[in-house]
């Protein structure tokens, strides 16, 4: 344990103290010109109406994109479990499309997805589906969901099939010859024996949506139109790293986080009474 | 096995070939592209079946225009992004392994402190901490060097929590059989803990083996000698939207081959799956 | 920590292998943003630079798009570790020069290594924008483009218009897209990439009409912005019209549309200079005209604004790493640089010299579109109205224009409304980024 604790020090406390004073301080990007302001950058940020409508953003999109990634990941491997023929094969075509590299899918995604030529698009319009999401917020937040639950599928589908094969056989068997149905196993069975997974999935997509989709925000919608994209992580990217506004992004991403270890913390007090160990 | 009916069998396939289509699409199309004129490529839409120039793309591409990237050879590259890959994959799971060991089977004070010190890290988005870490990197002197891409990338709790999860299915009643058979905490952990996490730390190395591999924003910060580049970056560079014209072709050929060694990382561990799935059903 | 110590040592053997052949000779180091073939320029200049002398060694490093590499430049001076040379793209030209105790004016380094600098050899229009308002050149214009307009023959011909004559005016450009539409000649009219910098601050340098207070943000930092005059107002009121049965069709905030005129949807399209390469490849039959103007402006087409990127010193370095990025720099300016620099990247010349010597060659006869851009911007000496705009805080005014406009062609506003809550948040924003 001391070489995480360690390592954790060095590269996480010791940044995140500075970002912590970074939240009280209004400066310039270079550093040159430093005032310290307490909490006026917070009371700033909580009074943007920009910033309401991001929180507002943020759940919704954090919500949709964590229930259709496990869902989906979940029905796949469970099905990946059924089919006898040709198992590795599927897990295989499944698993790997994990290995793209964000950077490279956002380079992608102007052949694939682009909300005005891609193939994706073009497909919906023959379809006769009015299809705008760079005019019409409720298309981008589907296109934004989709791309940001896509990405996440394989990563879930993963553990959800590494926790199916630790389900032990001869219980599902026993439960067949009592006369219980397939549904009946897997919601009575095997989805209790799942739940250490799928509560670690759930941390984990939660902690996904709400931080590790700047990138796709960028590359898909930049936020917008207007702001019916913005989320709150794509704000603290887009004032820190592009607009150059330390002190703001570094009181955003601060309350970010507040909100993040709250949720967390009521995820293990709540969902993980519920889950049964061993 | 448990019978099924034939129906139901092909409910799952026809769930599996479609998850298939809308998850491995993207890499479909870009072999796609791959095997298009430029010409093609830059009107789109782009077809959706490969075109004939799967030859001539990459016999351009492997002997003729991208042996180096920049000044830097692909091998080069590769091996770079190699290492970095296997350093974060092999340091990431021996350190949360160790710390998941020590939060769930021993009893110590602060035990959920230390606990909920590195997990609340996994909270702490990159963009914020990334100016402060770079400042820690250079105060060491790791800049420019493997232990600068590689160490910070450790630090995270994601496998921590992954592990700590695992570890708590664990009967308490194997944990006090080995303790009356004399085995000592170590000897518990390589013997029984270790094979019986094995699917778990597969399914950890592929997913942070691609972490590692797929990095951008961290490399392009710490590094400032073009040797040290992933192939990620290399990429990044040879690729322009704007303002100059870009071998799409090339570039697409070259995607292929950043992609070929994670897919192979997956392949490779698919029979660690597979052999535990073997070993359950005896 | 074994592996630890593996990866240092190896690292330290790299890292000693890497450096030792850079004991004699002064390394500058030069962070860019150039990609794709622009990516090869910066090396091949690099490989002839070093090799036409013994002192100096350029080492180009590639960090990542714009705000990439402004970020990684900001990083390292806060690191300490500052490279010499920092490539910044025209909306960070602001936040660069707001930052005078950090960078080094291009203008101090040259005197100060002894060479002379003068600035009439250099296009007035390009200088001009780097340059703080006392005539004191900043940093040292490296890529510049300017927008003009593009179109496809073959939707021309299809619907009628007449293929070696574009449209002059917008209001030209408005019959042309309506009739390209209404002929179904293509189902769209009209695109354009990014409508901030075409529509707003080109719009406004080209008609001559001002953008903001303070000669746009030049002369000094307490400006407010002028977007909601009349012109403006008429402009994007007319171009939200179009949008409403598609003969205008909007692609997204920066360079996205180009895809729609390569995939031959839009018969019309305004796009960077910079654009042209991947339209020649695409082998479409395409023309080229000016960027066009309003015909209610009296001075119009005055002169259109530089985009694009300059290079900038850090500050806090030795005399002679001074006198190496003088050396590059004194090497960058000379003709025949210049020449392969503009001809290879389709970015502008810098020196007239070098516009000169390409017009001699026959280039522009060969390649017609390269010498529109060059035209727009020199044809007259620039207004008030026509230098550039400058804001501390460009990329996030942008960012609110660009919002208030999309609100307006999903037609959730009126021209009038989208730009009266550009101004008062643009105004705001600004005012607020000066506090900082």
């Amino acid at each position: 344990m001391a070489p995480q604790l360690a390592i954790t020090l060095v590269f996480f406390y010791w940044p995140a103290g500075q970002a912590l004073y970074q939240s009280m301080l209004r400066q310039d990007p270079f550093g040159l010109r430093t005032r310290f302001v307490w909490f006026a950058n917070f009371r700033k940020v909580l009074a943007d109406p920009a910033y309401l409508n991001s929180i507002q953003v943020t759940v919704v999109f954090s919500f949709a994109t964590a229930i259709v990634a496990m869902c989906v990941a979940l029905l796949l491997a469970v099905m990946a479990e059924k089919a006898v023929r040709g198992k590795g094969l599927y897990r295989t075509l499944l698993i790997w499309p994990y290995a793209v590299a964000p950077a490279i899918a956002g380079m992608l995604w102007l052949f694939l997805f682009n909300p005005s030529i891609g193939s994706l698009a073009y497909l919906l319009r023959s379809l006769g589906i009015a299809w705008d999401p760079l005019l019409n917020g409720t298309h981008a937040m589907i296109l934004l969901v989709s791309a940001a639950a896509w990405k996440q599928i394989s990563y879930n589908f993963l553990f959800f099939v590494a926790g199916l094969q630790a389900v032990p056989k001869t219980l599902i068997e026993a439960a067949a010859m009592d006369g219980a149905g397939e549904t009946k196993r897997f919601w009575t069975i095997v989805f209790p024996l799942l739940a250490p997974t799928t509560f670690f999935l759930l941390v984990v997509n939660t902690v996904y949506a709400l931080f590790d989709t700047f990138g796709i925000v960028h590359a898909v919608t930049g936020g917008g139109p207007g702001k019916a994209t913005e989320t709150l992580v794509y704000k603290v990217y887009n004032d820190g790293f592009v607009n150059l506004i330390l002190g703001d992004s570094a009181a955003q991403s601060v309350i970010l986080m507040a909100i993040v270890i709250a949720l967390t913390a009521i995820q293990f007090r709540y969902v993980e009474r519920k889950v049964h160990y061993g | 096995m448990i019978g099924q009916s034939p129906l139901r069998t092909f409910i799952a396939h026809a769930v599996l070939i479609l998850g298939i289509l809308i998850v491995a699409f993207p890499i479909y199309y870009t072999f796609v592209a791959s095997t298009h004129t430029l010409q093609t490529i830059l009107r789109p839409p782009l077809p959706l079946l490969p075109g004939g120039q799967l030859w001539n793309n990459y016999s351009e591409a492997l002997f003729g225009g991208i042996g180096r990237i920049g000044g830097v050879s692909v091998g080069q590259l590769l091996l770079n992004t190699t290492i970095m890959a296997l350093g974060v994959a092999v340091g990431k799971i021996c350190i949360s392994i160790l710390s998941a060991y020590a939060i769930v089977f021993f009893r110590f004070p602060l035990r959920m402190t230390f606990f909920w010190l590195i997990f609340i890290t996994l909270m702490l988005p990159v963009e914020v901490r990334i100016l402060p870490t770079y400042k820690v990197m250079v105060d060491l002197g790791m800049i420019d060097t493997y232990a600068g891409l590689i160490i910070p990338l450790i630090a995270s709790a994601t496998a921590t929590l992954l592990f700590r999860q695992f570890f708590m299915t664990i009967p308490g009643e194997l944990l006090e059989a080995a303790r009356v058979d004399g085995a000592g905490p170590w000897r518990f952990f390589f013997d029984i803990l270790l094979p019986l996490s094995r699917t778990n730390i597969a399914a950890l190395f592929v997913i942070l083996f691609i972490y590692g591999w797929t990095q951008y924003l961290w490399p392009l910060l710490v590094t400032n000698s073009n040797d040290m580049n992933t192939i990620v970056i290399a990429l990044r560079k040879m690729v322009s939207f704007a303002d100059a014209d870009t071998e799409w072709h090339l570039v697409m050929v070259t995607a292929m081959l950043a992609i070929v060694p994670p897919i192979l990382v997956v392949v490779l561990m698919q029979r660690w799956f597979v052999r535990g799935l073997v070993e359950s059903e005896k | 920590m074994k592996f630890f110590g593996f990866a240092a040592g190896v690292a330290a053997t790299l890292t000693l292998l890497s450096t030792t052949s850079a004991f004699a000779v002064t390394q500058i180091s030069w962070w860019h943003a150039m990609t794709g073939a622009n990516a090869e320029v910066v090396g091949k200049i690099s490989k002839d630079f070093n090799a036409s002398q013994s002192d100096y060694e350029l080492v180009p490093v590639f960090k990542g798009t714009y705000p990439e590499t402004l970020n990684a430049g900001i990083a390292a001076f806060r690191a300490g570790q500052a490279p010499d040379i920092l490539q910044v793209f025209d909306v960070g030209t602001g936040v660069m020069m707001a930052a005078e105790g950090a960078i080094k004016p291009v203008a101090e380094v040259m005197t100060g290594a002894g060479m002379s600098f003068d600035k009439s050899q250099y296009l007035p229009g390009i200088v001009g924008y780097y340059s703080k308002p006392d005539g004191t050149m900043l940093s040292f214009p490296y890529n510049s483009s300017s927008p003009i307009l593009y179109y496809n023959k073959g939707i021309f011909q299809k619907a009628g218009l007449d293929v070696n004559n574009p449209p002059k005016t917008w209001n030209e450009v408005w019959e042309a897209a309506k009739k390209i539409k209404t002929s179904g000649a293509a189902p769209c009219g009209y695109t354009s990439t990014w409508l901030t910098w075409i529509h707003l601050e080109n719009f406004a340098a080209w008609n001559d009409v001002s953008w903001a207070t303070q000669q746009n943000g030049l002369a000094g930092g307490d400006v407010e912005l002028k977007i909601n005059a009349p012109i403006f107002v008429n402009h994007f009121q007319a171009l939200a019209d179009l949008a409403k049965d598609g003969t205008f069709k909007y692609g997204g905030r920066t360079s996205e549309a180009k895809q729609i005129f390569l995939a031959g949807e839009c018969g019309i399209f305004t796009e960077s200079s910079g654009g042209l390469g991947d339209i020649v490849k695409s082998g479409m039959n395409y023309g080229i005209g000016q960027l066009p103007y309003d015909t209610d402006a009296k001075g119009a087409p005055q002169n259109t604004t530089p985009g694009g990127a300059s290079l900038w010193v850090f500050g806090n370095k030795s005399d002679d790493q001074y006198k190496g990025v003088a050396a590059f720099f004194a090497y960058l300016s000379k003709t025949d640089v210049q020449e392969y620099l503009h001809q290879k990247s389709g970015y502008l010349p810098v020196t007239l010299a070098a516009y000169e010597a390409t017009k001699k060659s026959g280039f522009y006869d060969k390649n017609p579109g390269r010498e529109t851009p060059i035209l727009q911007m020199t044809g007259k000496a620039p207004t008030d109205n026509s230098k550039g705009v400058r804001l501390p805080n460009l990329p996030q005014v942008r960012d609110i224009q660009n919002e208030e406009l999309e609100k307006m062609l999903a037609g959730q506003q009126t021209a009038q409304q989208a730009l009266d809550n550009a101004v008062t948040r643009g105004n705001a924003a600004i005012k607020e980024a000066l506090e900082n």
